[in-house]
């Protein structure tokens, strides 16, 4: 039998006719496991993905309109949330962790952070008026100096969602060695190792799926936000070189993605804005990313289970800087993990649920036809898999701050 | 043994009356206080769980409705917009009791009312804010 090759081409036009065979990577893994990689590679064309869980580097690039008289905004507010306008006159980008202008912060130590930008982002998806508030200095030719707007989505000329770190290929399993309570991005963590905190769908997460990202790339089409998004560049931090296990799986904090999308397009329920006790506002990002089996290493690298991917155990509040254990997100969906010794129970930040209603989602899209594969045009940059560094359990990994 | 965890709105005239100590003396209940507060027009609230056979809970709680205690359970004061919530599992670090605890395998987040003691360390520590404790807002008696 000839080895199992398919272009992005001949998925796409099985997708046209309906015949595409479409299964999500929870349904991947039992299908591997049954036929064996050869067979699903053959039989099965897209692999969905998803993922559901606050990704602080998210933005969105709005325009408001131009004002009579014009104004070249310098200084600009949606719902008193600070918007970035050093751009041109009425172009601002609003990012997913400014609190409102006058938040308390953690003054009172831990602090809400009730509203901030990833809020904006939802409220104006879900079609909520905002207050736009901008200033300026004055010009000849943009003579205003002060606009308030009540604006919707639907009034902004343009309003592009842009977040350049999303869909981090695994992350830490976050806890807290010292005596106190902390309050961190990957939530409340308890005193003497408490509880332990993760934050990735696992089998389920878009770049497990692609290890090396060799279907990822400039164009690829995938779910952003409820709407059809791209992916538009390897996000910041994006890191292929972080160890990997034998199967090409990182055991840390690897890759990323910058992503782009009309928000217009998208629905609050697939970006909502979240407040961080003693941290700060973010923005949960609903991505899933279809991956086409275009050969039988495709069908192996969907087909890995919760058993075969590993991430680190890390100590958040500086006690200790080496990673403290390596698990299995298995072991971290069972609801505990033992390290060194001690039985603590885990905690997940990124939602299975919703993740997995991603996968079925973009699942159906591309066997309604409504949604076709994404040929990139640009790959991430990755690693030659015959010269990958494979895990050395003693190499110590410093943890990337979120 | 019966339990329950109660929210008690005691208004102002009765606010300096002994009459938890009465519940234990006259009724044999048991009762473990999670949370009690006057209120600056003098109206209190305590939040406990009540403790003794059904008989004499009965007759307990009997009396303070008859003194003007008003009785309501933990579990009416205390929802979750299931809107709001992404299922994602934040609250059931700190969650004490179990009431916010997730079903395996299929990682659902579940909220059960009827064990949730009123202690509100979810409500900040929800990413989404979704959980509302509306039992110690208003207060009309």
């Amino acid at each position: 039998m000839a080895t199992v090759q398919k272009t992005y081409q001949e998925i796409n036009e099985k997708i046209r006719k309906g015949q595409a065979v479409v299964v999500t990577a929870d349904e991947m893994v039992h299908i591997v496991r049954k036929k064996g990689t050869e067979r699903a590679a053959r039989e099965v064309d897209v692999v969905t993905t998803g993922t559901f869980g606050p990704m602080c580097s998210s933005g969105a690039f709005i325009n408001f309109g131009h004002t009579q008289p014009p104004i070249k905004a310098s200084k600009a507010w949606l719902n008193d949330v600070p918007a970035y306008a050093g751009l041109a006159a009425v172009d601002l980008y609003i990012g997913a962790t400014e609190p409102t202008f006058d938040d308390p912060l953690n003054k009172i130590s831990p602090g809400n952070f009730d509203y901030g930008g990833g809020h904006v982002i939802h409220d104006l998806v879900a079609g909520k008026t905002i207050r736009l508030r901008a200033e300026s200095y004055g010009t000849d030719c943009y003579p205003n100096r002060h606009v308030e707007l009540n604006v919707t989505l639907e009034d902004l000329p343009y309003a592009v969602l842009c977040n350049p770190r999303n869909a981090y290929q695994n992350y830490n399993c976050a806890v807290n060695l010292s005596s106190k309570t902390i309050f961190t991005y990957m939530g409340v963590l308890k005193p003497r190792m408490g509880n332990a905190n993760y934050s990735t769908a696992g089998q389920l997460s878009p770049l497990l799926n692609d290890p090396y990202y060799r279907t990822l790339g400039l164009g690829t089409r995938i779910f952003l936000g409820g709407a059809q998004g791209y992916i538009t560049w390897f996000g910041s931090q994006h890191n292929p070189g972080a160890p990997r296990l034998a199967s090409g799986v990182p055991a840390a904090p690897a890759g990323t993605l910058m992503v782009t999308g009309d928000l217009k397009q998208m629905k609050p329920r697939w970006l909502q804005g979240t407040s961080f006790q003693g941290y700060g506002c973010s923005l949960a990002v609903g991505i899933g990313i279809p991956i086409p089996i275009l050969n039988e290493k495709m069908a192996f690298h969907t087909g890995i289970s919760d058993e075969d991917i590993m991430t680190q155990v890390k100590d958040y509040s500086f006690t200790r800087p080496e990673p403290l254990a390596r698990v299995t997100y298995a072991q971290l969906k069972s609801g505990a993990i033992t390290v060194e010794g001690k039985e603590i129970p885990t905690v997940p930040l990124s939602s299975y649920v919703r993740a997995q209603e991603i996968a079925n989602l973009l699942k159906q899209w591309i066997q309604k036809g409504e949604f076709f594969l994404g040929e990139p045009q640009h790959l991430l940059p990755t690693v030659p898999e015959d010269d990958q560094s494979v895990l050395d359990p003693s190499r110590q990994e410093s943890p990337p701050l979120a | 043994m019966f339990s329950k965890m109660l929210v008690l709105r005691f208004p102002r005239e009765i606010v300096d009356k002994p009459i938890i100590s009465n519940l234990v003396r006259n009724y044999d209940l048991t009762f473990n206080i999670l949370k009690a507060q006057i209120y600056p027009r003098k109206e209190g609230i305590v939040v406990l769980e009540l403790c003794g056979n059904q008989k004499d809970f009965k007759r307990g709680l009997q009396y303070m409705k008859d003194i003007g205690v008003r009785v309501e359970p933990v579990a009416q004061g205390i929802r979750r917009d299931e809107e709001k919530c992404y299922q994602c599992g934040a609250c059931t670090a700190v969650c004490p009791t179990g009431a916010l605890h997730i079903k395996r395998p299929e990682m659902l987040v579940l909220f059960e009312s009827e064990r949730c003691s009123a202690c509100e360390l979810c409500v900040k520590t929800c990413p989404a804010r979704a959980m509302i404790v509306t039992f110690d807002k208003v207060l009309d008696i």
